[in-house]
């Protein structure tokens, strides 16, 4: 008999736009100590689902179906007994370990209360347990952390802890709701790693719930491919990837970025280099605020861009990349020589630069924060086209905006439409386009696909390069994602803590990466052991 | 229309009850602003010897009606009446009495209770209360509008500043408002009160010192954390000017902060001018106030008509104003569900 049997679940929201059924007739089940993985993008349902296997779907949602866990039926048990359930034989592992613990209370206070919960445990076995379990989950220097706040931790030991807590009454099963999208990659192989071993030192059943098509691939027995509130396929690992049968799961399937970048000009002039570029932020203290040392955001960073082309910048989070790309479009402080075109561009006033501007621009990586909710997409990319080319009247502006809005692939149509009305992809293109408009030499793209689904992230990247090929533009291509730089730039530098570690053609790091730190990223993106 | 108007316009609508104290409140607010016509002690129109007048809108004097003086006629009086209507007629307003009309023929001592005459009574000095409370709302609303046009303007120019330029400027504005917030407000104004004599001026202008700080907070720091939205990161790299960017990506997420607190300042301007002409520090003697109101119905315990009329109508005012405040919020609450 399957732990988990999940049989025609159907969850139904009614709002004012009528019904919107978000998970449909969907049937699963988990057997004893199997890692089943949910696969599927935004909004297919998939976390909804897990969700309403322990009864904690939103009050608003109707629920049909059945889910037996061991036999018992969970829908329609009451809150008493659901409980019982709950953090003792199902437990979950969320997908924000930021907000996940409660800031204001010790770990070893929170770990004791989940463990106070189910078990009686006399105040030394509590002891004795937390620090067993978080010797289980690797957290460093695990003796002298319990009286730690959630805040003197970093992003993957605290989610280290939450795994520690959800294990911490020995579940039949573990929910873990997209459990590493939130670090970086270093640290996503080794929670996944943990969570592996945990699987077969406990016996322990997990429910998977990604997007990310290679933790699939690397941990999960089986599979079950959502798309839309629908499971379209399920089986085995293997055979899902090697046959997919389904047309979306096949679609799905080829939009890992792949592909090499475009071929370009061996000797291409450099569109933007600099020298010694430094970013430094002093940290003050005391009540005068004196300045006792400084942040190295960006340390002594020699690159240079050469026209058509594009360069990576890899490195995880706080590795400088960003303030990098910001501070090449004068748009930080920093200090170094910066050279654009032949002009040198460190020196000049905000006013000199103005009219620089055009010929730079920048792309973001949320496509939700990045774009004025109250302008009109017209307005939004117009903007820079009246300050830059004042002189043009609305018609040649409207036939400008036109072109462009084809060229990122969406239609002159949309323009007098808002923002939300998009999707997460045609608000990228949307930014592109405003960055394109002004006919640019370089654009800084920062994170472009990181917050997008997978299918659509390899569309930005083709759009991307039908643009490159089509302007002959430049770009930084700024991302933590190895895999998508791979299929775009043709330089790549590694950044680690403000410096850079290593940096040369892209061919030849991911084939012979010198550096131990670049093989650590590669080694982890591309979950080799 | 863009459709975050059309969402909060129906975000609005469903707050039934903020919806309807909205109609109630104008309707009020537009009898009130045609005062002169609905409670005057003179004909809105008459006639006289083939002649048109409107002594609501000009004066004329008795001589024009064959009186003897210089001064406006007294068409409450009943020889200027027996003389207009000998030879023409007048068409009163529903309530013959203005805010300081007196009438000198109640049948018991002042303050006499209500009767077909004074519906709602008269106050202390003979004076009928229904008149006072339709000029008394005005000027209270009135009051409150313009004290929370002007803070608004006020609060958030300061807020902007603050926000806007950050560090020292930010550091040291916000110390000078600490200490200004804790200036006596009330102890200020009974001192200014014995200098000159307030009228609705310099009481709009005295509270307006203390009332504008109720929105810079909100917008400053609406305006600090605007600085860092990616789409003002992005309007920077396009070379849009500083200026334009507050004006253009900044304020308007300022003001739609702004824009839930401003009913409150409002009610608190009401309530502010209440306060005073109830302590006597308010208005000039003799204007229509509904502090004043208050006061008498508290001076005089065995008039229950003054205190009850006065207490409801503010009452019901606030209450009016905090509803539609209420769904101003909803409107604006971007979590709020669209049902």
């Amino acid at each position: 008999m399957p732990l988990l049997n999940v049989q025609n679940l159907s969850l139904t929201f009614t709002g004012a736009y009528g019904k919107m059924e978000a998970v449909r007739e969907i049937s699963f089940s988990i057997a004893k100590g199997e890692l089943l993985a949910i696969v599927g993008e935004s909004g297919s349902g998939k976390s909804l689902s897990a969700l309403s296997c322990l009864g904690l779907q939103p009050a608003s949602a109707a629920i049909s179906g059945n889910v037996q866990f061991d036999g018992k039926e969970m829908i329609g048990a009451s809150e008493a007994e659901l409980r019982q359930i709950r953090g003792r034989r199902i437990s979950m592992v969320f997908q924000e370990p930021m907000t996940a613990l409660n800031p204001l209370h010790t770990l070893g206070k929170q770990m004791a209360e989940i463990l106070d919960l189910h078990q009686r445990l006399t105040p030394q076995a509590t002891r004795e347990r937390i620090l067993e379990l978080l010797e289980q989950v690797g957290l460093a220097h695990f003796k002298d952390r319990l009286d730690a706040f959630p805040h003197q931790l970093s992003g993957g030991e605290r989610q280290r802890v939450m795994i520690a807590m959800a294990i911490a009454n020995r579940p039949d099963l573990l929910i873990a709701d997209e459990p590493t999208t939130a670090v970086d990659v270093t640290v996503q192989a080794r929670i996944l790693k943990l969570l592996k071993e945990l699987q077969h030192s406990m016996g322990m059943a997990i429910l998977l719930i990604t997007h990310d098509l290679t933790i699939v691939r690397r941990l999960a027995d089986r599979v079950p491919v959502m798309s839309k509130g629908q499971i379209v396929e399920q089986g085995a690992v293997a055979a899902i990837f090697d046959h997919p049968t389904h047309p979306y799961t096949q679609h799905l399937l080829t939009s890992e970025p792949k592909g090499s970048p475009l071929p370009a000009e061996p000797n291409a002039k450099p569109v933007i280099s600099c020298e010694g570029l430094r970013v430094y932020f002093p940290i003050k203290k005391g009540f005068f605020k004196k300045t006792v040392d400084y942040v190295k955001a960006v340390n002594d960073v020699t690159i240079s861009v050469p026209e058509g082309t594009a360069l990576g910048v890899v490195g995880e989070s706080g590795s400088g990349k960003t303030t990098l790309g910001f501070a090449l479009l004068r748009l930080i402080k920093s200090t170094g020589r910066i050279v654009f075109v032949g002009q040198d561009i460190h020196t000049l006033q905000t006013k000199q630069l103005r009219g620089l501007r055009k010929q730079m621009q920048v792309v973001f990586q949320d496509p939700y924060s990045s774009l004025n909710p109250r302008m009109s997409i017209r307005q939004i990319i117009e903007e820079g086209l009246m300050v830059h080319f004042p002189e043009k009247s609305e018609d040649e502006r409207t036939l400008e905006l036109d072109t462009i809005l084809n060229d990122v692939g969406l239609t002159p149509d949309m323009k007098d439409r808002y923002p939300h009305e998009f999707s997460g992809g045609q608000r990228q293109r949307i930014s592109i386009a405003r960055a394109m408009v002004l006919r640019p030499r370089f654009i800084v793209l920062d994170e472009p696909t990181s917050a997008l689904d997978l299918s659509v992230q390899a569309q930005i990247i083709d759009l991307l390069k039908s643009l490159q090929k089509k302007y002959g533009l430049s770009y930084m291509f700024i991302s933590h994602d190895l895999r998508v730089v791979k299929a775009i730039a043709h330089q790549i530098i590694v950044m680690h803590k403000g410096i850079v570690v290593e940096q040369g053609d892209t061919a030849h790091i991911f084939a012979h990466p010198a550096h131990e730190y670049t093989r650590t990223l590669i080694n982890a993106a591309f979950m080799k052991d | 229309m863009s459709p975050i108007t059309r969402r909060r316009l129906h975000l609005f609508k469903a707050n039934r009850r903020g919806f309807y104290s909205l109609w109630i409140f104008l309707a009020l607010f537009c009898l009130s602003i045609f005062a002169e016509l609905i409670a005057n002690d003179k004909p809105i129109i008459m006639k006289y010897k083939g002649e048109f007048y409107f002594p609501v809108f000009s004066m004329y004097t008795e001589k024009t009606f064959g009186g003897d003086f210089e001064t406006e006629a007294s068409y409450r009086d009943n020889f200027m009446i027996e003389r207009i209507t000998a030879d023409g007629w007048m068409v009163w307003p529903p309530i013959r009495y203005n805010y300081s009309t007196i009438n000198y023929n109640t049948p018991t001592p002042n303050p006499s209770p209500p009767s077909g005459e004074n519906l709602l009574g008269t106050d202390d000095q003979g004076r009928d209360v229904v008149a006072r409370l339709i000029y008394g709302f005005r000027v209270s609303v009135l009051f409150g509008l313009l004290l929370t046009f002007f803070s608004s303007i006020v609060g958030v120019l300061a807020g902007a500043v603050q926000g806007y330029f950050g560090g020292w400027t930010d550091l040291l504005f916000q110390r000078f408002i600490e200490i200004w917030s804790g200036l006596p407000e009330l102890f200020l104004l009974i001192i200014l009160a014995s200098i000159v004599t307030p009228n609705f001026w310099w009481l709009l202008g005295i509270l307006l010192l203390f009332t504008w700080m109720s929105l810079t907070h909100v917008v400053r720091a609406e305006f600090l954390r605007a600085r860092n939205f990616d789409y003002v990161k992005a309007a920077r790299a396009l070379g849009v000017s500083e200026m334009r960017i507050m004006v253009r990506h900044v304020l308007p997420n300022a003001l739609v902060s702004a824009m839930t607190y401003i009913p409150f300042v409002m009610s608190g301007g009401v309530t502010a001018l209440t306060t005073l002409d109830f302590l006597g520090f308010g208005l000039p003697p003799g204007s229509a106030s509904l502090g004043e109101l208050l006061l008498q119905g508290k001076s005089n315990p065995q008039a229950p008509w003054l205190g009850f009329t006065g207490f409801f109508m503010i009452a019901g005012m606030l209450v009016l104003i905090i509803f539609i405040s209420e769904a101003v919020r909803d409107a604006y609450d971007p979590r709020k569900a669209v049902k």
